[in-house]
């Protein structure tokens, strides 16, 4: 019950007109950016960062949280229309969504996308209302050692679970640790390798990584795979959307399985994109029309998009309730929270109540505006993307440019973002994965910081992280997961991996 | 692009891989030169300042070296072109004026050089006529403008044209 009165405290901070027109903002500028190529939930929220430095937190969240559920709500748009996945976890809903508009069905396809993104979210909301408070409350009990074996299950996660070479993981994570030892060590005051420059006294900012990594290398892969867009076009009126909505609840089974397959791989760490190719599989196998996915059926795009959108929202329950993100956009909003002065972490529940309510109460509003917008808009995002990547390309730069610049004035981090598109370009083609070192990079200080103390609890014994029941398994299940590659192969299954 | 006509060849994969594994190898390497040279032990009062990064740089050192042995024995990586020739020429296309661009902004402010290599992009590989090279960029700098020093009060780098504005 008390949730329930927070929350409506909550949605008295998220009403103020102030905050309403940010949301606004917030969601036309996510589903554009969701839309470009390029451009993405993490380095979109990145760029626009900087601008909210002058914001009440709150405000800020509510910004950037509804970039993200724009973001999510644009990779639809590009994936039914012109089969090019804008964000990696709508690469699914192009199976089903574009043969769908080939057949003249686009706005079906379109409808079914958002109304399930729409129930997705929802239902992850509703979770993350019920079990966030519990959640923190629980993660108050912990101490170094807890935190450091949190940290540990997450990163081990993402080696045991990835799809390619688990060392390329590895290595991508450690460049991330690498990369946030840099600068001074607040512990003991000495600097850590900046061979006597002073540009690198105050470290990478992620911010920058994130940009170049995600935006700039994105670019030099668009322009090496040609810049040709034909997309189809849609035309969406009050009918077709009353239309498909009537034939949706027939899909009431694939959406409720959806949703608790979102709403775990969020929760863990696996993120969006697994969620929702494993919901796409799951929804083929069990559907009694299974043979016909991928022919254009309304059930293979309901699946992946319902996954992918309560993946992305449940993916903030373990980054507001424990300062550890699920996705690599998760990573970037609580980079914010840190630059906004406040602590991730179960305090935030007791000390800025109003935040984090407020945040929870946008979660609701956010996408039921969303929901709206896109409704109504999806011509004109549409007609976006139809600007010649000649025009588009050179205009992303200079906004990552921008971006990069303003998160600290400083024209070297400018540099530093065009070193780290070279590197994302090379990472991409060679299969090296980005998230895991977007995530080292943020989490970096605090791991450390949590192990060390952890290490002087124990005098340097590494006992401490099994010396009770509720650590132990923590870090008895990131061993699991770190060696799943390995069990799983002696147990026998041949269980699909997921990628992180 | 795996049978690479001939003239489209550049390098295989195996040697972009084989290069970025000893590059990691080599950050590794430095961060636990350095972490060594800060004290990666135990000091009287905990764990010393290299003592975490030390660990990572291990880490760091040994993946690499495991994706440098697999690389060495990869005979399908070997035979693979990294990138077509003429793929990678318009990849070079984007970054060496983009490389331009930030010594621009550097030289005369972000406004000026942006309207420059937006247009000058779009002269040279859209192929627009100088009324849209003109009017496109302009407009785009007009509005981002706008949104920073003027709503956002956020102040971007200038030079001696926005002087003139007296900005």
């Amino acid at each position: 019950m008390e949730e329930i009165v927070s929350l409506f405290h909550g949605f008295g901070v998220v009403v103020q007109p102030f905050n309403i027109l940010l949301m606004l903002v917030g969601i036309v500028l996510g589903v554009l950016i969701g839309v470009l190529p390029g451009l993405g939930g993490a380095n979109g929220v990145a760029i626009l960062l900087p601008l909210t430095f002058s914001m009440s937190p709150t405000s800020a969240i509510i910004m950037l949280s509804c970039i993200y559920w724009g973001a999510l709500f644009g990779g639809a748009i590009t994936s039914v229309l012109f089969n090019i996945p804008g964000e990696p976890w709508s690469v699914a809903t192009t199976f089903d969504g574009h043969p769908l508009a080939k057949q003249g069905r686009a706005g079906e396809a379109l409808t079914a996308a958002f109304t399930s993104s729409f129930v997705g979210a929802f239902v992850a909301v509703v979770m993350i209302t019920f079990l966030a408070p519990l959640v923190a409350k629980f993660a108050l009990k912990f101490g170094p050692p807890e935190y450091f074996a949190v940290q540990l299950l997450t990163f081990c996660s993402f080696i045991g679970m990835s799809k390619g070479n688990a060392f390329k993981t590895l290595a991508a994570m450690m460049l991330g640790f690498a990369l946030a030892a840099i600068g001074l060590d607040t512990v003991t005051g000495q600097l850590r390798m900046t061979f006597g420059t002073a540009v690198l006294l105050k470290g990478f900012d992620f911010l920058i990584a994130v940009i170049g990594l995600f935006g700039i290398g994105e670019i030099l892969l668009t322009m090496e795979e040609g810049l040709e867009f034909r997309g189809h076009t849609a035309r969406l009126n009050t009918r077709v959307v009353l239309d498909t909505w009537k034939a949706l609840p027939k899909y009431w089974l694939t959406s409720i399985r959806s949703c608790l397959i979102g709403c775990w791989m969020g929760i863990t760490p696996g993120g969006a994109t697994p969620a929702s190719f494993m919901s796409y599989g799951l929804a083929k196998r069990f559907s009694k029309d299974g043979n016909k996915f991928g022919q254009g059926q309304v059930e293979g795009v309901v699946a992946p998009e319902t996954a992918a959108h309560a993946a992305g929202t449940s993916a903030l329950l373990p980054m507001i309730t424990l300062g550890i993100p699920g996705s690599p956009t998760a990573a970037v909003l609580l980079g914010g929270l840190l630059i906004w002065g406040l602590q991730p972490g179960p305090l935030l529940f007791v000390e800025q109540k109003d935040f984090v309510w407020g945040l929870i109460a946008s979660m609701y509003v956010g996408n039921l505006v969303g929901l709206i917008i896109v409704l109504t808009c999806v011509p004109y995002f549409a007609a976006v993307l139809r600007i010649p990547f000649s025009i588009m390309g050179p205009v992303i730069l200079v906004i990552c440019a921008i971006g990069a610049y303003t998160v600290h004035n400083s024209m070297f981090d400018v540099w530093m973002m065009m070193v780290f598109g070279v590197v994302g370009y090379l990472f991409k083609k060679l299969n090296y994965p980005i998230a895991p070192l977007v995530l080292a990079l943020v989490l970096g200080d605090m791991a450390e910081t949590s192990f060390r103390q952890s290490m002087l609890a124990s005098s340097g014994s590494l006992g401490i992280f099994f010396s009770n029941w509720l650590v132990g398994s923590i870090s008895g299940l990131a061993l699991i997961l770190l060696f799943w590659p390995i069990l799983s192969r002696f147990l026998g299954g041949n269980k699909e991996p997921a990628k992180a | 692009m795996d049978n690479p006509v001939d003239g489209e060849k550049t390098v295989s994969t195996r040697s972009v891989e084989i290069g970025v594994a000893l590059l990691i190898f080599a950050l590794g390497a430095i961060e636990m030169w350095d972490s060594w040279r800060l004290g990666a032990g135990w000091a009287s009062d905990g764990p010393q300042s290299g003592y975490f990064p030390f660990r990572i740089g291990a880490i760091l050192c040994g993946s690499s070296l495991i994706i440098l042995f697999r690389a060495f024995r990869d005979e399908q990586a070997a035979a693979k072109n990294f990138v077509p020739k003429s793929q990678f020429r318009q990849v070079m296309h984007v970054l060496l004026p983009s490389l331009f661009y930030v010594f621009l902004i550097w030289a005369i402010g972000i406004y000026v050089a942006s309207i420059l290599y937006i247009g000058a992009f779009m002269r040279i590989i859209g192929r627009y006529g100088w009324g849209m090279v003109c009017a496109v960029p302009i407009c785009v700098m007009a509005v981002l403008f706008m949104m920073f020093e003027v709503w956002f009060l956020v102040p971007l780098p200038k030079g001696p044209i926005e002087e003139l504005f007296g900005y």
